[in-house]
């Protein structure tokens, strides 16, 4: 079971509290884990990645396991530790995002 | 007995508010999407429970939300589990997809700043306009500028491409706000005819229902643009019309307060003695034609009313004289803004007048502007207002 933390917005979006918990097909990727969430909860879609790009939002952040993953492919495996459920998967409204 | 319910966007969440036709004692229902901007929300004429809002943000992009109960509880229409043929979630609501088709003549870019070409890149709605008639066809004006529409309650949206490829598209270029589609005007007397106006590119009309369009500009004078009389290039910024004579418009250009009365096709100014014409909002009394507010502004390089004064102008002459309304407005000291779409009237009566503020006040009139009160005075930044008289 894959872990994911969102942002409080989504999480209001998404009608969610505290963590998501997704099943996820190995192999667990960027891409996998975000479709999955999509899947699940189709409010967010278009609001972490592009709609039709699929390319992460300019002021998002992915991080796991004390690392910035926000700019690894979407296709590259993420940390075993995320994998497994042991951590979970970090979306992050970056600090400078908005204007107001 | 009548009610009124005041649809307020603002930069940090929706808020409504609701008396009833005395105007006098308010309730505030929010903040609705706290901590998003709500650059429009707008009810249906055809069913007032149906309401359409656009919120938005910096992180998280667009989103569209509807209310089918006046507001009590709200969905994103596409956010249901429904699969697609790909097997991936629909989630259409918050998706705007230019038309790339375009019956063969793409267009795809627009002047930039410098002058350069640039592709279109969808930002955000800024107008939601519900179709006169059906509760499930709604409008959406959006920035990078172009017209959307849904016909099923904004589950999905259709861009209407005639207006980007009628053939001045290229000329386009971003005002100060980005290049945004601010304003849709639907004629109840012609169901083909609607009027939308782009900043700054300026007003465009078409009379089959969106496939074609026609700039309707003539009579614009803005010194900033190379040829202050071309037929592209002014930056618009709100046009108004009463109901009961859709010919003729009434436009808050940024400089310029201007009208038409033959659908656009010819322009004249009728700033009169306005203490100054720039300005963002410009709006029509709902049961006197010629009857209209605007709330000047210093300049366009100093966005707050004119000599620390909040001050609406009417004309009882569609234009050119003007009074100034003040009773219940400060006099002094005051540095607001008031936003394009952020005035709207009522249709009690007595009509109603109602606009927001950059500084978090909402203020009502229930005698068509000869006395104004505050129903809020301290929600976050006002981008726009609307109101429904509810019987």
């Amino acid at each position: 079971m894959i872990r994911v933390e969102l942002p409080s917005h989504l999480r209001t979006l998404a009608k969610v509290n505290g963590e998501v918990r997704l099943e996820v097909p190995a192999p667990v990727t960027q891409r996998a884990v975000l479709d999955a969430l999509e899947a699940q909860y189709p409010a967010l879609r278009g609001t972490i990645r592009d709609h039709d790009t699929l390319k992460r939002r300019a002021f998002l952040r992915f991080f796991a396991c004390e690392e910035d993953l926000s700019h690894e492919s979407p296709d590259a495996p993420l940390p075993e530790a995320v994998a497994s459920g042991k951590e979970p998967f970090l979306i992050i409204g970056a600090v400078a995002g908005g204007k107001s | 007995m009548s009610k009124v319910r005041v649809l307020v966007g603002t930069r940090k969440g929706a808020f409504i508010l609701s008396s009833d036709g005395k105007r006098q004692n308010w309730e505030v229902s929010g903040p609705h999407f706290a901590g998003w901007e709500i650059y429009h929300m707008k009810g249906s004429p055809a069913d007032p429970n149906r309401i359409y809002v656009s919120q938005t943000s910096g992180w998280f992009g667009q989103l569209i939300q509807r209310s089918d109960d006046g507001g009590k509880t709200w969905s994103t229409p596409g956010g249901a589990i429904e699969t697609g043929p790909d097997g991936m979630p629909k989630g259409q609501s918050n998706k705007f997809a230019y038309d790339t088709s375009n019956k063969g003549k793409p267009l795809t870019t627009h002047q930039w700043y410098d002058g350069t070409q640039h592709p279109w890149e969808f930002k955000r709605v800024w107008h939601l306009e519900p179709s006169l008639k059906d509760p499930d066809t709604v409008y959406a004006g959006v920035e990078d500028a172009a017209l959307f529409q849904s016909k099923d309650g904004a589950h999905s949206w259709q861009e209407l491409p005639g207006l980007r490829g009628h053939g001045t598209g290229p000329k386009w270029q971003p005002g100060a706000g980005g290049m945004c589609l601010h304003t849709i005007l639907l004629d109840p007397k012609n169901p083909g005819r609607i009027y939308i106006a782009i900043s700054a590119a300026g007003a465009f009309r078409t009379d089959d229902g969106g496939e074609t369009w026609k700039p309707i500009n003539r009579g614009l004078h803005s010194q900033y643009i190379p040829d202050p009389r071309a037929e592209i290039g002014h930056c618009v910024h709100h046009i108004a019309m009463h109901p009961s004579r859709p010919n003729t418009l009434f436009m808050q250009k940024h400089w310029d307060v201007m009208r038409s009365d033959d659908g656009g096709d010819n322009w004249t100014e009728v700033s009169g003695n306005l203490p100054t014409d720039f300005g963002f909002v410009v709006d029509v009394h709902a049961h006197e034609p010629e009857t209209i507010y605007v709330v000047p502004i210093k300049s366009d390089g100093e966005h707050y009313v004119h000599e620390g004064k909040l001050r609406v102008y009417r004309s009882r002459k569609g234009g050119n004289e003007w009074e100034a309304l003040t009773k219940g407005l400060p006099q002094k000291d005051c540095y607001v803004n008031v936003l394009r779409d952020a005035m709207a009237v009522d249709s009690l009566d007595k009509c109603g007048v109602y606009f927001g503020t950059t500084g978090g006040q909402v203020y009502a009139s229930a005698d068509a502007g000869d006395s104004w009160m505050p129903i809020v005075r301290d929600l976050p930044a006002v981008l726009s207002v609307e109101v429904q008289t509810l019987s």
